[in-house]
């Protein structure tokens, strides 16, 4: 699948590339400069001078608790709610009073319920947008095709269905096509995989990463989930009430130097377990084991045993694949056949699996250790506790590092930010002087 | 002269006054869904704006048929011009009512993700908002045009157009051999059209609801 949805990318952007907008393809700076929403009625603002810079093509997350004002900020930026001062720019363009109409079609929009309309078919929803800013009959036809292999659904089982013939995960992926399918720079997501149910949402979040490291875009996404932020985002924004930025920072800096009890609170318990989520299995030592295969002679297999310096061996199948663990007793008990001697391999774990897996694998397995497997399963090695221990004790060392340091470059800028408020406010005063 | 007699006989006039009791009905009922799915429209944003519509319209189903009639003669003279004003003011009710529970039904989420993807006001109305409404609105004019069947009879009171004629003229001539004929004659009539105005506002609503919303 993931093939095929890259030739329809490539395909698409050569097209498109054609037609003269391939510019629009990659992500847009975002810069929100001390935006503010007040409601007449209420003394304090919704949302209170929010500063923040995005880069372009950096998925970056909103988090907080439910009211702090994330999903407004959100909305202000394609003003879906108007902000009462401040400004944005997308792009270095200065958007804050272009027409909101036309704004909104060239920023993607994604939100919870998947939002798409009943009375319309799948392909007619995703063409909204590109019949909006007037694309041909037959481009819009093509983007419509590419738009839903993009998101791994079946253009020819899917086009013609409407939004109530799919499942919640599905709806969520039309959602998306959707949002993308005029090829905006830019796009808001607004908690969109918070009514999927869990599985449901793990996938699209694994998709989402996916089309992210095809396209490249400028994401921002809210969601009140902060282990959905920590997997997602190359950057989070731990907001407090009325929008205040209490951290902005990459999840491995927020997980092991959070800046102040808001966010150690809202990390939550167990900062160094969803620090596991961040690494794989390939970032850290994977063991060699000594291994038999079923087509071996059993005095070999005695012979490996006695030999080696573990009581145990792993025994893999005719095409190389984990089997079962032999230890040294199965053996004198298997009197001649190995039909009936050792455990069954349960689980194993690949390369792209996060360390917080592999740790699953090892617990649930009672002799501690995990058979990491590569293409079509075949054996690669072994990681044990012992291993993870060294490993997530090595990262969160690095970890802690990398955040001092990071720490000392940030009191850098800001002595220098005040140095040169100082002079400023020097200079002015020998202005008015 | 038996039931059966009486319809060999007069089918010419008969199916003359069907015509026009159907097509009086159904103009009518165009007129009233226009005037009624504007003031829909217009009305339906607003809480007090919404209910003050709902409340005049319904203040104008409580007035008797038969009074409001006699209430526009003076105004407007007998004959078509008085039918007509009647017709649509009573065929407004259902369709403004509905028009405005349906607007406002309209998921939020959805309007909201129509201003997302950049749809103008106009956009969101005519693409989003009025055909998700559109069932319910169907719903009200099904239910005026019902109505307006029966109050069209009355018509004929102002020397309307319609199978009013027929029971007018019947309940004048009590007593004499065909009143009861003509009584019935104009009363099934009316029951026929009925059911055939309903029979094609389900094929309306095959052909206009779509797949996708169609209960």
């Amino acid at each position: 699948m993931p093939e095929t949805a890259t030739s329809a990318t490539d395909s698409g952007a050569t097209s498109s590339g054609s037609t003269g907008s391939a510019a629009a393809a990659t992500g847009a700076t975002i810069e929100l400069e001390n935006l503010t929403k007040r409601y007449p009625g209420s003394p304090n603002p919704a949302v209170d001078e929010v500063n923040m810079e995005i880069k372009a093509g950096e998925l970056v997350i909103f988090v907080g608790p439910s009211g702090c004002g994330k999903s407004t900020t959100l909305k202000m930026i394609n003003r879906l709610i108007e902000p009462t001062s401040g400004r944005i720019r997308i792009g270095g363009e200065d958007v804050t009073d272009m027409d909101p109409v036309k704004l909104r079609r060239k920023v993607g929009y994604a939100i919870q319920s998947s939002g798409l309309f009943p009375h319309m078919t799948v392909a007619q929803n995703i063409a909204l947008v590109p019949k909006m800013v007037g694309w041909s009959k037959s481009r819009i036809k093509d983007r419509v095709e590419e738009m839903l292999d993009l998101v791994g659904l079946d253009p020819g089982e899917f086009r013609g269905r409407y939004p109530r013939q799919l499942s919640g995960g599905q709806q969520q992926r039309v959602g998306v096509a959707r949002a993308l399918a005029a090829d905006p720079p830019v796009l808001l997501m607004d908690e969109p995989f918070g009514a999927v149910d869990p599985i449901t949402r793990d996938h699209l979040q694994d998709e989402l990463i996916r089309l992210q490291h095809e396209l490249h875009k400028t994401i921002v996404f809210v969601t009140h989930d902060f282990d959905e932020a920590i997997k997602l985002g190359d950057r989070i924004a731990v907001l407090r009430e009325r929008s205040h930025i209490a951290q902005f920072d990459t999840p491995e800096a927020i997980l092991t130097n959070p800046a102040d009890d808001f966010v150690s609170g809202f990390v939550g318990a167990g900062a160094a377990l969803k620090r596991l989520n961040l690494t794989r299995v390939r970032d850290v030592e994977v063991r060699d084991y000594p291994t038999v295969t079923v087509d071996d002679p059993l005095q070999d297999i005695f012979g490996k045993l006695r030999s080696g310096n573990t009581n145990e061996i792993l025994l893999l199948d005719k095409r190389g694949r984990p089997y079962k663990w032999l230890r040294r007793g199965d053996l004198m008990r298997a009197r001649g056949s190995l039909a009936r001697a050792g455990t069954l391999v349960h689980d194993t774990v690949t390369r792209d699996a996060t360390l917080r897996d592999a740790l699953e694998a090892v617990l649930t397995d009672n002799a501690g250790r995990v058979a990491v497997t590569g293409r079509r399963g075949a054996y690669e090695g072994v990681v044990d506790m012992e291993t993870l221990m060294n490993s997530v004790h090595e990262l969160l060392e690095a970890d802690r590092l990398d955040a001092v340091e990071h720490q000392h470059d940030l009191e850098e800028q800001r002595a220098e930010h005040t140095h040169r408020e100082q002079e400023g406010a020097e200079a002015t005063g020998e202005e008015r002087a | 002269m038996n039931f059966w007699d009486y319809l060999g006989n007069r089918h010419q006039q008969l199916l003359t006054d069907a015509f026009q009791h159907a097509s009086a009905v159904f103009q009518c009922m165009v007129v009233a869904t226009l005037i009624g799915v504007v003031i829909g429209v217009v009305t339906y944003r607003s809480e007090w704006a919404g209910s003050l519509a709902t409340t005049a319209t319904s203040t104008i189903l409580t007035v008797p048929s038969l009074a409001m009639i006699g209430l526009l003669i003076p105004i407007v003279g007998l004959g078509v011009a008085p039918t007509v004003i009647a017709l649509t003011l009573y065929g407004l009710l259902p369709i403004v009512r509905n028009a405005i529970v349906g607007l406002r039904g309209v998921d939020p989420a959805l309007v909201d993700a129509a201003k997302g993807i950049g749809m103008s006001r106009t956009a969101r109305l005519l693409r989003v908002e009025l055909p998700l409404a559109w069932p319910p609105i169907l719903t009200g004019i099904r239910v005026s045009t019902q109505m307006l069947m029966g109050i069209a009879a009355i018509a004929a009171y102002a020397s309307g157009p319609g199978l009013g004629n027929e029971i007018f003229r019947g309940i004048g001539s009590l007593g004499s051999k065909n009143a009861l004929n003509q009584v019935l004659a104009g009363t099934l009539g009316i029951i026929i059209l009925a059911l055939l105005f309903d029979a094609a506002y389900v094929l309306i609503g095959r052909l206009t609801i779509p797949r996708g919303i169609r209960a």
